[in-house]
């Protein structure tokens, strides 16, 4: 596995965003290319452990649209988010906007539109992203941080299971 | 999350955001104090630390104990416990897909440098 230079830090700047850094050990170019060409997101963007990715369309430029979709390998059940390009500025920088799209799983979002800003900087070889999501009221963002909730309880068992097993 | 967990969450936050009630928290970690001796350490005015102090208080972070005359404010666990585990869950979720990300970054310089090396050979 390859070496995790610093674990994902999340903050809340305000009532309605949430802001996640993380750095990588890459130079920048590459790590912009692992956000926006879909069969190497499609790798990585798995959400919940038990997920397969099946779509994942990407048509990175201004105004151009992207469509992501997950499903459950065990039941098929599905979900998704689409949006729209708003800038695109390789390497540096991209914003999208965000609507979650509810497929065979149902409602559990707001159906408002979240803006995701994602910024990329490279110091040292070392490039951090920066993900700030503007969910667009309070609202939104606590019941999207509600349903990131339960997938991360289940996650971070597993980790803590991996952790645990990699000390004996 | 039970909407009520959640207005406590942004209660906590909020409260979190300052560096003088984290100053507070921290003194308040080692054991119970006096709005007198919590103010001590501080720059500032014992009404500006009684403001300070009922922001933590609404946020559940701290309660006021029995001694009427002393009023002791003690430190609670709870809130700040539900806090730093969602902190926790919410970044493990985002940590497992960037764990997978350097893999695939660690792929992409693999490439690279087999390609540039290919190209030097091509050249000689």
């Amino acid at each position: 596995m390859a070496m995790t230079m610093e674990k994902a830090q999340v903050t809340l700047p305000s009532d309605r965003e949430v802001q996640v850094t993380r750095s990588f050990k890459a130079a920048r170019p590459l790590v912009y290319r692992a956000y926006t060409e879909s069969a190497l997101v499609q790798r990585w963007l798995l959400g919940p452990p038990g997920w397969s990715m099946p779509v994942c369309e990407m048509d990175v430029r201004v105004g151009g649209r992207y469509r992501w979709r997950w499903r459950n390998d065990k039941d098929g059940s599905e979900f998704g988010f689409a949006g729209t390009f708003r800038e695109v500025t390789p390497p540096s920088r991209l914003v999208h906007t965000e609507t979650y799209d509810p497929g065979t799983v149902g409602d559990v979002h707001p159906q408002s539109e979240a803006l995701v800003s994602v910024t990329f900087m490279e110091q040292s070889g070392i490039t951090t992203v920066t993900t700030l999501i503007d969910f667009g009221s309070k609202e939104a963002r606590d019941a999207a941080v509600a349903t990131g909730m339960t997938d991360g309880m289940e996650q971070s068992y597993q980790l803590l299971e991996r952790v645990l097993s990699d000390r004996t | 999350m039970h909407p009520q967990t959640s207005d406590r969450l942004d209660a906590t936050f909020l409260a979190l955001a300052d560096p003088t009630r984290r100053a507070i928290l921290a003194r308040l970690a080692r054991g119970e104090a006096s709005v007198t001796e919590l103010a001590e350490p501080f720059a500032i005015s014992q009404p500006a630390i009684s403001k300070h102090l009922k922001m933590l208080e609404r946020a559940g972070l701290i309660t006021v104990g029995q001694d009427a005359q002393r009023r002791p404010r003690r430190l609670e666990a709870k809130p700040l416990a539900e806090a730093a585990a969602w902190l926790t869950r919410y970044r493990a979720s985002w940590e497992a897909s960037f764990q997978r990300l350097d893999d695939v970054l660690e792929d992409l310089q693999r490439e690279t440098s087999a390609s540039k090396r290919a190209r030097r050979r091509a050249k000689r």
